[in-house]
C-alpha cells in the first residue's frame, strides 16, 4: 500500500520534473519547482510509515518549510534582482 | 476485526491521494498556459496531498505521529495558496499574460494571446 503510493508520488515527481524542463516561462519552472517540494513532503513522509521510523515525519514538516521559503526568496530575487541581503556601498540594504 | 478496517480506509484514502497527485501532475504538463496549470498543481497540493496525510493519520490512529501529520497538513493548508498567490501575482505583473480564447465572430482561436485578425 505504501510502495504503491510512493511509485505514484515518483511518477508525479518525474512530471513535474519534466514540467520543470519544458516550462516555456520562468514562472512554469518555479510552480513546478514548488509543485515538486511538496511532493517531496508527501514521499517522505510515506517513506517514514514505510519504514516504520515515525522520525522521518519531522524532516519531512522541515521540507514544507524550506520548499515554502524557497520558492518565495526565487519570486523575491527575480522581481527585485536582489535579495536584500548585502548592504551597499552608501550603507542601505540592496 | 478493526484493524482490517483501518487498514481498508487508509489504504482507500491513499490510493485516492496518490491517484489525485498523478493527475495532478499529469494536468500539469498537459495544460496549454501557464495559469490552467496552477490549477492542475493546485489539485496537488490541496486535496491529494490532505487525502495522503489522512491515509497516514488513519493508519498511525491516536499518536504523537499523527499530531505531527496534523502539524503538516496545517502548515500545507496555509502555505500553499500563499505561494500559489505569490506565483501568480509575479507571473501577472511580469506581464504573462492568460492565453484568452478569441471572441466567437474573430475566427478560429488563435495561440498568441494577443489573438490575430482573422
Amino acid at each position: 500500500m505504501f510502495t504503491a503510493t510512493m511509485a505514484a508520488l515518483l511518477a508525479a515527481m518525474i512530471l513535474a520534473l519534466g514540467r520543470l524542463y519544458l516550462g516555456p516561462t520562468l514562472y512554469d519552472r518555479v510552480l513546478s519547482a514548488n509543485s515538486f517540494g511538496t511532493k517531496t513532503v508527501l514521499l517522505i513522509g510515506v517513506m517514514g510509515f514505510l519504514t516504520g521510523r515515525p522520525d522521518f515525519l519531522d524532516i519531512s514538516l522541515l521540507y514544507a518549510l524550506i520548499n515554502f521559503i524557497g520558492t518565495i526568496a526565487v519570486l523575491k530575487f527575480f522581481r527585485y534582482r536582489t535579495l536584500g541581503d548585502r548592504v551597499g556601498p552608501s550603507g542601505d540594504r540592496q | 476485526m478493526s484493524a482490517l478496517i483501518t487498514d481498508a480506509v487508509s489504504w482507500a484514502l491513499l490510493a485516492a491521494g496518490s491517484l489525485l497527485v498523478v493527475v495532478g501532475a499529469l494536468g500539469l504538463i498537459r495544460m496549454p498556459d501557464f495559469y490552467t496549470r496552477m490549477h492542475a498543481a493546485g489539485i496537488t497540493d490541496t486535496l491529494g496531498a490532505d487525502l495522503i496525510l489522512l491515509g497516514l493519520m488513519v493508519q498511525a490512529g491516536f499518536s504523537l505521529v499523527t499530531v505531527k501529520l496534523l502539524l503538516i497538513a496545517a502548515f500545507l493548508f496555509f502555505t500553499s495558496p500563499t505561494s500559489t498567490h505569490a506565483i501568480a501575482n509575479a507571473a501577472l505583473t511580469a506581464g504573462l499574460k492568460p492565453r484568452v480564447a478569441e471572441s466567437p465572430g474573430a475566427g478560429k482561436g488563435s495561440a498568441a494571446p494577443e489573438g490575430g485578425e482573422p
